[in-house]
């Protein structure tokens, strides 16, 4: 009974443990504005082309200490109206064609992926010249979409022996930097970190301000309730 | 006579507000020695006023069409000031409706509410939660996203598993062939206009039905049995208006903070109370690995899934998850204790009780899980899957503990019951 026990205990973890891809922790800082700003840029450059964002109005991004005009200079290239959401024109039946799939809209996959996952998927592009655009993902395995940051990063390369495990680092180890790409290691993980930081935000713009609202909610609910306490306790003193 | 005074009496003269207002507030006795499990009936209706309120402003920006409906709550959340307010309380208000009622349903289990002379008004109260599920069903397909959408797609073609006419119902329910645009629009109109209207009606039969039998308390006896006998007033009952109204007003307060905790700081409560999945844009191509109902169905929905199919056919499971809510219809009638409370009943009642939470609570985890969440057993158990074999015990047990309560019920060794309420 005790063995049977700590079998059933013990299976949830042993199952995630042999399957599941570590994630690494994307590590955002939802405060930082300026980090959210630098993932906008990247956003709209490498992103905003086969990706849309419909439900991201440019003019938004004023949450982020822009002004209106920053953000035409710099960020408006699919549109003309900085109250325009962050719609593409590429045409979905070729895009189709093109990739298998249809690029997702990004406006809230920060909420169905997660941070961590985005963090990894962007980090774990490799070649493979099965695919038929030549990338693979480890995160997203014989996924659809070519490493657009590649000349960012560089090309990394899968690794087939995979001895040199190193506690759960094991997956990264199995990558290898083969051609370096215009950025450094260390900046192409703060250019993706920032990406994510931008995507996480895009997701639910409102996030920092709710929790805000949240506490001063809090304490007036609790200063609410001392009369509350003190109203009942007063009416409530004739019943024995 | 003041002017205030002369209009309550014109009023009156001409519809009974003065007597309702006695019949229902200031001179309804309720017990004087509620505890912590009676805030639940009156949170329950604070949420279903909340509820109705935040859904109102929610479909004047809601568009109820398969190719709008994702993008329209986003826009709620994003450009509709205050969106993300209204639309994070109704969708928190939503799990805590079935967590206020839960626990007001248990409140009838512990102190035996149910019991005579309260069957009817049991038998309102499921009614009203038969119509919370059906409202919160009806509600989660319309965010339009892949777990709204299969979801109902599970859900509905559970109705297919009928004998003979399961097809055709299922075609009836959807309107289409598989869930689509005219489906989005139907349960639109049922979750908006129709369930809610049974619902308010069924509440106010609920509330009628309480006041005319009174209110049960946690000792399980009638304080109607012992009345002042120049007032007629029950000796312990104190009036529900001031008395319970300034009591609730605190047990308002609180709820309000646990829910604001939630609804400012975690609405997605870890993908229980918003799922992941439902932020991907429903895909009637891409059927999800994992599809699980939100959490307060999920005790019903492992027990589906944990009764084997018979001759190929699912309508076992269906039957059983069925009858695991209807049966609770019965109640007042698989009971056959000689005291009411739990606080005199017998060790066999309090023993029985506990093993029912422990199965409620374990059958509701394996809900949201996939049924390999533990792994299989060895070849000596065939390879079957621990989740299965577990969810199939305590299937065995939830029923068990309504099919044997009337014997057990009867053979428990029970505790005098005390003459005045105790406090």
């Amino acid at each position: 009974m005790k063995k049977l026990l700590f079998g059933v205990l013990w299976a949830p973890l042993a199952a995630l443990a042999s399957t599941e891809l570590q994630l690494e922790n994307a590590n955002i800082d939802p405060h930082d504005s300026i980090s959210i700003q630098r993932g906008a840029r990247t956003f709209v450059n490498y992103c905003l082309n086969c990706h849309s964002a419909n439900s991201m109005r440019y003019n938004r991004l004023v949450d982020l200490g822009l002004t209106e005009q920053q953000i035409k200079d710099n960020l408006l290239f699919t549109s003309d109206k900085v109250g325009d959401p962050m719609a593409i024109s590429a045409n979905r039946k070729d895009q189709k064609r093109w990739f298998g799939v249809e690029p997702p809209d990004l406006s809230v996959i920060a909420r169905s992926r997660g941070t961590d996952w985005l963090y990894t998927y962007l980090r774990t592009f490799y070649r493979d010249d099965k695919r038929p655009t030549g990338w693979n993902n480890l995160a997203y395995p014989n996924v659809g979409m070519p490493h657009a940051l590649w000349q960012l990063q560089g090309s990394q390369v899968m690794k087939t022996e995979s001895q040199e495990h190193e506690g759960h680092k094991a997956q990264d180890a199995a990558l290898v930097l083969e051609k370096p790409g215009s950025l450094s290691a260390p900046e192409y993980d703060k250019l993706t970190r920032d990406l994510v930081n931008f995507l996480a935000y895009m997701a639910e713009p409102e996030k920092t301000k709710r929790s805000q609202i949240g506490i001063v909610v809090l304490l007036f609910l609790l200063l609410l309730l001392v009369p509350a306490w003190l109203l009942k306790k007063e009416y409530w003193k004739d019943v024995h | 006579m003041s002017k205030l005074t002369a209009l309550l009496n014109w009023v009156d003269d001409r519809f009974p507000l003065t007597a309702n207002w006695k019949s229902h507030l200031s001179e309804y006795y309720a017990p004087k020695n509620f505890n912590f499990w009676y805030f639940f009936g009156s949170l329950a209706l604070f949420v279903l006023v909340m509820q109705i309120v935040t859904g109102i402003l929610l479909t004047m920006h809601y568009k109820p069409d398969a190719s709008q409906a994702f993008a329209s709550v986003e826009y709620i959340m994003r450009d509709v000031p205050w969106g993300w307010l209204i639309r994070y309380m109704h969708s928190t208000g939503a799990s805590l409706f079935f967590i206020v009622i839960y626990l007001h349903m248990f409140r009838g289990l512990l102190y035996g509410s149910y019991r005579k002379p309260r069957e009817l008004l049991w038998l309102f109260g499921m009614l009203i939660y038969l119509c919370l599920m059906a409202e919160a069903f009806f509600g989660y397909l319309l965010p339009w996203g892949q777990m709204s959408y299969w979801g109902a797609q599970v859900i509905v073609n559970l109705f297919g598993a009928v004998p003979f006419i399961g097809p055709d119902l299922s075609l009836w329910i959807r309107g289409d062939y598989v869930v689509s645009d005219a489906t989005l629009n139907r349960f639109f109109a049922f979750h908006v206009i129709a369930v809610p209207l049974v619902l308010l009606g069924l509440v106010a039969a609920h509330l009628l039905a309480l006041h005319e039998v009174g209110s049960n308390n946690p000792d399980g006896i009638e304080i109607k049995k012992k009345k002042d006998p120049r007032t007629g007033i029950p000796l312990d009952g104190i009036p529900f208006h001031p008395y319970y109204v300034v009591k609730d007003i605190v047990g308002v307060v609180v709820f309000l903070m646990v829910f604001s905790a939630i609804v400012f700081f975690a609405p997605e409560m870890g993908g229980y109370f918003l799922e992941h999945n439902n932020f991907v844009p429903a895909d009637p191509l891409k059927t999800p690995l994992h599809i699980a109902p939100v959490w307060y169905f999920t005790p019903f929905y492992s027990i589906l899934r944990a009764v084997p199919p018979l001759f190929r056919s699912q309508f076992p499971g269906v039957m059983a998850m069925g009858l695991s809510v209807m049966i609770l219809f019965l109640l007042p009638w698989l009971d056959r204790g000689a005291v009411k409370s739990i606080r005199y009943r017998g060790p066999i009642y309090k023993s029985a009780l506990a093993i029912f939470v422990v199965a409620f609570f374990v059958l509701g985890y394996l809900g949201t899980e996939p049924t390999n969440v533990w792994g299989q057993f060895g070849s000596w158990l065939g390879g079957a899957e621990r989740a299965t074999v577990v969810a199939r015990i305590f299937t065995v047990i939830y029923f068990l503990f309504f099919l044997l309560m009337p014997w057990y019920t009867r053979i428990d060794k029970t505790k005098p019951e005390p003459e005045r309420v105790t406090s």
